[in-house]
């Protein structure tokens, strides 16, 4: 096993240097120019020129590549174009919230979907079922956004129960902290909930066909011993395999659900990024959220034979 | 089958864990939707450079106006008065200022405001701003007589002093400490120090969050009462903060729910709703407004031939892009004026039978100019919602008047990025594009940028004649104001016979306030001083 991730990581090595080559790439393709942008409305050619050799933009692209690698290898993501900070320390500002609406989000996403699913299994073609799968087909088709402005009406503008937006870190106060997340995290898990609760049912109900649940059954176990000891586990590994998935577009998710509640993450630090033409900042977020997806996949991979031991690496 | 009652101690665990959090959280949610102390404003943007010289980006401008001071100001009634400057005298033979600062000015770090610090302002904003640099062609020199005082030699005599001095809009000349402002202009400061009503909090400066101002305790203002950019500034909250709120839709439900006080640009489409709350109120902060202006790039074929840009003149009207792009004519006005109206310099001079969509006479003007129906590449904004409907409005009145249009829609970014290129329309290059300025830029023939028409140095466009050149010098040499307003219509009268760009109109933007903040300050750019916030 230990061989296996020691070369599941070199791996990344040449997939991190494709994913940086392509971004790299891909801005100094997009249309835009980061000095123009800077410069402001009454900007002359001659200013702009000036910033450009500032940042400099003025140097061949190859150029600019290898002095970027350069800085990359010694652990150094450049600066902001515009915010004149380290892109790492921009970053470690903004890792903070998305990872607390990625984990609350993921973790309500499972503690509702899960039970869900297998309950709709169960009582596959009844009405409980057929609630599960029409909230599953709702909450595939119900776009993020409205489903978050919905909540907002609901819980902060009518009941004044939540506030609107805002992030609130957990140094400020744990309820303050939660009382902010909780929105947004809902609104988010939404989509997670329908996808992981359906992929739930059709992996429990393949595996309740099976000899060994009938043989649970015969041996007098309840229905709730035979549902999560022997059913929910067999069937764990396309539902991890989602639950992994899940977490990785999750990084999508957050750049919507952070916008319209206000939440200062990642996923706001990268539309800001974008359309302001930042490309070092642009550059290491998508960096950082390949590394994410990477690792991520590994250690859905590695929970395999943990889960069924028949798998062998 | 499994009976639901073998799930149910998991489901009331985990409902039982999710109503626990909310109770907890619930008491704690009053709490912090109490009122604080703080003024809680979404601006028009992220404040991403703090050097108001290096950009002139308008959200740093207002950055400058909280920590800074100017040494002049224009008053709500356009007229410069003195700021930072208790007393000033001009020599007889109008080439000597004399500038003597008020007594007990102070930095933000203790230390008294000085000539030497204001001097060497000036020299690094006149370096880098456009009406900077033209009154510092007048200058000789800048001697410091004493602590307090300095003067400004001339070579020649000018109007421009006191007005350049005073300017309301980007870049304004905010004085910074001499360590600060010995920095090149082509660089950007890294001490914040000002010696304005609120200290900025580099400490709490998140950006893409907030951006947060505390109040100077030392700082003195003036006697008088704030009027315009002058007058007093009394910093009546203890704290200003800046939040991000890209979303209009949130900041609108926050500005109800009270989690924020004030809400600089709140879409148009969005004013009905706050309009309709009884705790909201519109603020009408900036009664100048904004005018919309379509710019030509006079190097590309067609529109080097005066009368191919002045067929647009006639095939344009103000109203169809006005009513498409704001809709409520509460806010916008049309006006024909090129220094807008409601202000000195305003005319209708040479406008006549212009902007009033007569297709047959722009039709005509394109034969005379021999138009070969080259398509016009015309760039569409569409991330800017008060931008978007130009464009095809254009698009509509250009094809009546017999145009060719090539509409090419991208984002605002590249639509910066791209007028900044000269190359050929067929090759990544442009026509013409639409964008608006704030109207205390454009107040005058020096200070509107558009009209620089001094060929490769002139803003994208590049237009470049001789004539109206000489007219701006004219006016920035001329320190009689009917003189200067006599200059400013010779100009307008050049401009319609050399098109460098066209108004389309002015709109305005009201704020939204919670109805408990009082004593908004109107003028040109959004300032927090004077501005006070009572129960809730």
């Amino acid at each position: 096993m230990l061989a296996y991730i020691a070369r599941r990581l070199l791996a990344t090595v040449p997939v991190m240097t494709v994913v940086a080559v392509f971004v790299f790439a891909m801005l100094r393709l997009t249309p835009g120019d980061p000095a123009a942008i800077i410069a402001g409305a009454a900007a002359t050619s001659q200013d702009i020129v000036l910033i450009r050799q500032k940042l400099g933009l003025d140097r061949p692209i190859v150029s600019q590549f290898f002095i970027w690698v350069a800085h990359l290898l010694s652990g150094d993501f450049g600066e902001s174009f515009f915010y004149k900070k380290q892109v790492a320390e921009l970053i470690a500002d903004r890792v903070g919230p998305t990872l607390a609406l990625a984990t609350l989000t993921m973790a309500l996403s499972i503690v509702i979907s899960v039970p869900l699913g297998v309950l709709a299994a169960y009582r596959q073609g009844t009405w409980v079922d057929r609630i599960v799968m029409g909230f599953s087909v709702l909450g595939f088709s119900v776009p993020v956004f409205v489903i978050g402005y919905s909540l907002i009406y609901v819980f902060s503008i009518r009941l004044n129960w939540l506030p609107v937006q805002g992030y609130q870190p957990m140094s400020e106060g744990f309820a303050g902290f939660v009382q902010r997340l909780v929105l947004p995290s809902v609104t988010l898990s939404v989509i997670y909930i329908a996808l992981i609760a359906r992929i739930t049912r059709t992996s429990v109900l393949e595996v309740l066909n099976e000899d060994y649940i009938r043989t649970a059954r015969a041996k007098g176990l309840t229905d709730r011993v035979v549902l999560m000891r022997h059913a929910l586990r067999n069937a764990a590994v396309p539902i991890v395999t989602v639950i992994g998935l899940g977490i990785a577009l999750l990084i999508g998710g957050v750049v919507v659900t952070e916008s319209v509640f206000s939440i200062p993450g990642l996923g706001r630090l990268t539309v800001d990024a974008v359309l302001a033409r930042d490309y070092p900042t642009v550059q290491a977020v998508i960096l950082l959220f390949s590394l994410v997806y990477v690792l991520i996949n590994l250690l859905v991979d590695v929970s395999y034979p943990l889960l069924d031991p028949r798998i062998r690496y | 089958m499994l009976n639901l009652r073998s799930l149910k101690p998991a489901l009331l665990a985990t409902t039982a864990a999710l109503a626990a959090m909310l109770a907890m959280v619930g008491a704690e949610a009053q709490n912090t939707l109490q009122v604080q102390p703080t003024l809680r404003v979404v601006k028009h943007s992220d404040l991403k450079i703090v050097d108001p010289i290096w950009t002139t980006a308008y959200i740093t401008r207002d950055h400058g106006y909280m920590i800074y001071d100017t040494l002049f100001a224009t008053d709500a009634n356009n007229q410069i008065k003195p700021q930072m400057v208790e007393k000033f005298d001009v020599s007889a033979d109008k080439l000597t200022y004399t500038f003597t600062l008020r007594p007990g000015l102070l930095w933000h770090d203790g230390k008294p405001v000085t000539a030497e610090d204001c001097v060497a302002s000036i020299k690094r904003w006149g370096a880098k701003d456009a009406m900077g640099q033209k009154m510092m062609s007048f200058v000789k020199g800048m001697p410091v007589v004493d602590a307090r005082t300095f003067q400004m030699v001339l070579s020649t005599p000018t109007g421009l002093v006191l007005t350049a001095l005073g300017k309301p809009s980007s870049a304004v000349p905010f004085m910074m400490p001499k360590r600060v402002a010995e920095t090149s202009p082509n660089e950007q400061i890294s001490d914040y120090t000002g010696s304005g009503p609120f200290v900025f909090k580099k400490d709490e400066w998140k950006p893409g969050d907030k951006a947060v101002y505390v109040k100077f305790d030392k700082y003195k203002p003036r006697a008088e009462p704030p009027s315009g950019l002058a007058g007093g500034k009394v910093a009546k909250v203890d704290r200003v903060e800046w939040r991000v709120v890209a979303d209009q839709q949130t900041a609108v439900n926050a500005l109800i729910a009270g989690e924020i006080d004030f809400i600089e640009q709140p879409s148009h489409d969005l004013l009905p709703i706050l309009r309709n709350d009884p705790n909201i109120k519109l603020v009408d902060w900036n009664p100048l407004g904004n005018q919309y202006a379509f710019r030509f790039n006079v190097t590309a074929k067609p529109f080097d031939n005066v009368k191919i840009r002045q067929a647009l003149l006639y095939a344009f009207n103000q109203q169809d892009f006005l009513q498409a792009t704001i809709g409520d004519k509460q806010y916008y006005k049309v006006c024909k004026a090129l220094f807008v109206c409601g202000t000195p310099l305003a005319s209708e001079k040479g406008m006549d039978g212009l902007l009033e969509s007569n297709f047959v006479k722009a039709q005509a003007l394109l034969k005379e100019g021999g138009y070969d129906g080259t398509p016009i590449v015309l760039m569409h904004s569409t991330d800017l919602q008060v931008l978007t409907n130009l464009a095809p409005v254009a698009k509509s009145l250009m094809e009546k008047a017999g145009f060719k249009v090539d509409m090419q829609s991208m984002d605002w970014q590249t639509v910066v990025a791209r007028r900044a290129k000269k190359d050929p329309p067929t090759q990544g290059g442009w026509h013409a594009f639409i964008t608006s300025w704030v109207s205390a830029d454009i107040l005058n023939p020096v200070s509107t940028a558009f009209l620089n028409a001094s060929c490769d140095k002139a803003l994208f466009g590049w237009p470049c004649d001789a004539q109206l050149e000489k007219l701006r010098d004219d006016f920035a040499r001329e320190p009689d104001p009917a003189k200067q307003k006599a200059i400013a219509e010779a100009v307008q009268v050049r401009w319609t016979q050399y098109p460098t760009h066209i108004p389309l109109g002015q709109w305005y933007q009201p704020g939204a306030s919670r109805k408990n903040v009082d004593g908004y300050v109107v003028a040109p750019a959004s300032v927090f001083w004077n501005i006070s916030k009572t129960g809730k």
